[in-house]
């Protein structure tokens, strides 16, 4: 087996016994990006020659004698809304177009200690707002699985860079579900940690009470490892939980069900639900119960209330957000010919440097801020998030873990919803409440759709600092299903 | 009726500090007006017995000790500006011409 289809844990090993480098790994992802990419798109920024130059200097570490941890060595592709002080970072958005940074994310800094090669930037919708990619200044990414797709999104370039073996992991941000949605439809593994359970510092902020660092990869495990290495309190975020990361690799490798309550989120399901998702996602559900779980039905009735309070509470925050860009201090300055005022320039390079889903939704946010609206939309969304949070936890009280379909339809075609903004939000409805709650969810493959053959992604949500048992949870389906299909649902997409 | 007209929208945009073409303005109109109708379903079940959540966890006033750490250089700071003079941002005239 090549090295470029090997698991991020095998080439984290392969690596520490010398069996192979750090350098030649890196060398044959940058040369599957070279191959693929101008069918996917999932990069915006590599550095071949910087990316060997980190290779070296982490083989260099491992022959002194240095213990770096599981994933050294292994290459990784970095979402371009951490920030990167030797490498550009945009967001996807024409404001940032070629901004150095002068600091490394939190996350950056941890994926450097624990030896990870960062092997470029990947696509997003632009500051991560969207479902689809569509909405990068940088033009789409492509779903490996049908390049005619969507890669989901935001963290699109993520997702397509790991099913497209261009990398064994990355790393995503998901505010409404985009890690575990863009995971879903290209059959990879995707997590949003606990709120809080990784650092916002240096991620380029969109909604700051719901922004939320996680892994991606093909295996449940490599997801877990990756999680472990970037997780953890950091004192520069102030939202950061100062407490151990959770048990997530020992509950990897665990994988195990049995004895575990399990609830079906009775709201979703039904209308607008593709059936090829809904019948893999009863094949899951089937599957659960004979590996020993107990499986129960469980009512979330405000769940239903959670897409219209998140497109009310994410604006509003990105509104307040993106008021940095004013053009004074860093990115783009449009207009300044000397007889503007500071405020027109900053209007016009607002207007020049956002894309129309950010300038919705900042509009949006300021409207639903404003005064004489306050109460009635803002307002009334933060009480949705308090019904929400008291749903998770009566359910909670019931079972271990509660599962749903990641999003009710496969991936669907790129320009298919690129202007009906209603339909596009659609692709977040379940996975929205467990960032309006702060809990931790994961997405695991579970099959492909009898109607378009398209991956379908299982959602497992555990409470606030029980991201273990998604972990747990999913590694037992993965297995389960692996066995079922003879390997990874990944083996049976098509060759790029 | 809708919830929200071209000129609100106009009055966003400059609240916003979006310079928005007119054509953007009718564009926009329609969509916001679709979304706002969508989400103001919020209210339904909003009673005014429920404290709102601005956060899913419970932290308050959260302290680092009040110590001079190393921080960016002025260089560093001014790396990514659209102009500099003397170590600052330049920026354009903040003040109108009769001040």
């Amino acid at each position: 087996m090549s090295l470029i289809h090997k698991t991020a844990a095998e080439l984290g090993r392969l690596i520490a016994t010398g069996e192979t480098s750090s350098v030649e790994v890196a060398q044959a992802h940058l040369d599957r990006i070279a191959a693929v990419e101008p069918k996917v798109h999932a990069f915006l920024h590599v550095d071949p020659d910087g990316v060997l130059a980190q290779a070296r200097a982490v083989d260099e570490r491992l022959a002194a004698g240095e213990r770096l941890g599981p994933l050294a060595g292994v290459p990784i592709a970095h979402k371009d809304v951490f920030t990167t002080a030797d490498m550009p970072t945009t967001a996807g958005s024409k404001i940032l177009e070629g901004w150095r940074p002068p600091y490394d994310a939190t996350v950056t800094q941890r994926l450097r200690a624990a030896g990870l090669v960062i092997l470029g930037k990947t696509n997003l919708d632009e500051f991560a707002m969207g479902s689809s990619t569509e909405n990068s200044a940088y033009g789409p990414t492509r779903n490996p699985w049908d390049l005619t797709r969507i890669p989901g999104g935001s963290s699109g370039g993520a997702s397509a860079s790991v099913a497209a073996y261009e990398a064994p992991l990355s790393t995503g941000t998901d505010t409404g579900g985009s890690i575990r949605q863009p995971a879903a439809v290209t059959g990879i593994v995707g997590m949003k940690p606990t709120y809080g359970g990784s650092s916002r510092y240096g991620l380029i902020a969109f909604a700051s009470s719901l922004d939320t660092p996680g892994p991606f990869a093909r295996n449940v495990l490599d997801a877990a490892l990756l999680h472990e290495a970037f997780s953890g309190h950091d004192p520069m975020d102030s939202t950061s939980i100062d407490a151990p990361v959770p048990p997530v690799v020992e509950a990897a490798r665990q994988a195990s069900v049995d004895g575990l309550r399990i609830g079906v989120v009775k709201e979703f399901g039904g209308d607008g639900y593709q059936p090829g998702v809904l019948a893999r996602f009863q094949e899951a559900v089937d599957l659960l119960e004979s590996l020993g779980a107990k499986v129960v039905e469980v009512s979330c009735p405000s769940f239903t209330y959670a897409l219209p309070a998140y497109y009310l509470i994410a604006p509003s925050e990105c509104s307040s957000n993106l008021a940095r860009f004013d053009a004074m201090r860093y990115g783009l300055r449009v207009g300044d010919d000397g007889t503007r005022s500071a405020e027109e320039v900053m209007a016009l390079t607002r207007a020049a440097g956002f894309g129309p889903e950010v300038k919705r939704r900042i509009m949006l946010g300021t409207y639903a801020l404003s005064s004489g609206y306050y109460d009635a939309y803002y307002g009334s969304a933060q009480k949705v998030r308090t019904l929400i949070a008291r749903d998770f936890e009566a359910a909670f009280h019931q079972v271990d873990v509660l599962i749903s379909p990641t999003t009710p339809t496969t991936a669907f075609p790129i320009g298919e919803r690129a202007d009906d903004p209603m339909a596009m939000y659609l692709a977040d409805l379940c996975t929205i409440p467990s960032n309006l709650a702060g809990n931790a969810a994961i997405s695991v493959p579970c099959g492909r759709a009898d109607e378009d053959g398209l991956p379908v992604g299982l959602q497992i949500m555990a409470p606030v600092l029980g991201d273990d048992r998604c972990y747990r949870v999913g590694a037992a389906v993965e297995k389960a299903f692996e066995d079922r299909w003879g390997g990874p649902l990944l083996k049976e997409a098509p060759a790029l | 009726m809708s919830a929200i007209t071209r000129d609100e929208v106009a009055h966003l945009a400059r609240l916003s500090r979006l310079a928005l073409a007119d054509e953007e303005l009718d564009h926009f109109a329609a969509q916001l007006d679709q979304i706002v109708g969508a989400v103001a379903r919020v209210a339904e079940v909003a009673s005014a017995d429920i404290p709102p959540s601005s956060h899913a966890l419970p932290l308050t006033n959260v302290f680092r000790p009040d110590e001079v750490r190393p921080s960016l250089t002025p260089q560093q700071a001014l790396s990514g500006a659209p102009a500099v003079q003397d170590d600052r941002f330049r920026v354009p005239r903040i003040l109108g011409e009769e001040a």
